[in-house]
């Protein structure tokens, strides 16, 4: 039983660590605010998400357990809401979304 | 295990980096300093369970939630209106 709840928390540490370098990536390399936004997602939902029930499953039930429920919690609320401000204000500015294709066809 | 997670995080925060320093736009500058505190967030609760002492970290982790969750809507606020809302009362006055 120990071992399986280790075997799923490093399993859900692996996916968050895979997915926020994947959203990194794309937000190195996408082309348009708008796109990269799309790609700094992931990192914001489930990055954050798997790692931190990762580290749920490792703390296991104290006190521990609810400021990570606290922390996932302001993240789900907060990271949205900041992402869609930052869209809205880069709809009023100048900028219209990225309509081109890729360079390399 | 643990020590692979915070190597990967602060990979991530490297390339998010880049993006801030070289962000053709503002808006690329404030999207890669928000995604760089949610890696912050994550890599502080990480820490916390490297050393052992979770709790307390855990307590920053979530202050650096809040505090970067203000810092993105604060900059982006100054970098649309160019102040922070103290004109407020005035510019309604003129709308009326």
């Amino acid at each position: 039983m120990i071992q399986a709840i280790d075997l799923l928390s490093g399993v859900l540490l692996s996916i968050g660590a895979l997915f926020i370098l994947v959203g990194s990536i794309g937000l190195l390399r996408m082309p348009d605010v708008f796109t990269r936004m799309h790609a700094a997602g992931i990192t914001d939902t489930i990055g954050a998400a798997a790692i931190i029930l990762g580290l749920m499953l490792i703390a296991g039930w104290s006190i521990v357990l609810i400021k990570l429920l606290l922390v996932l919690i302001f993240l789900m609320l907060l990271n949205p809401t900041a992402c869609h401000s930052l869209a809205r204000a880069t709809v009023h500015g100048v900028r219209s979304p990225w309509q081109g294709t890729s360079k390399r066809q | 295990m643990l020590i692979l997670i915070v190597i990967a995080l602060l990979t991530a925060m490297g390339l998010a980096l880049i993006r801030a320093i070289k962000g053709p736009a503002v808006y690329d500058r404030i999207l890669a300093s928000n995604t760089f505190s949610t890696k912050t967030v994550l890599m502080i609760a990480v820490l916390g369970f490297l050393t052992g002492e979770a709790e307390f970290y855990l307590d920053i982790a979530l202050m650096y939630t809040l505090v970067g969750f203000i810092v993105t809507v604060a900059v982006l606020k100054v970098s649309e209106f160019g102040d922070l809302g103290q004109s407020q009362t005035d510019s309604v006055e003129d709308t009326q």
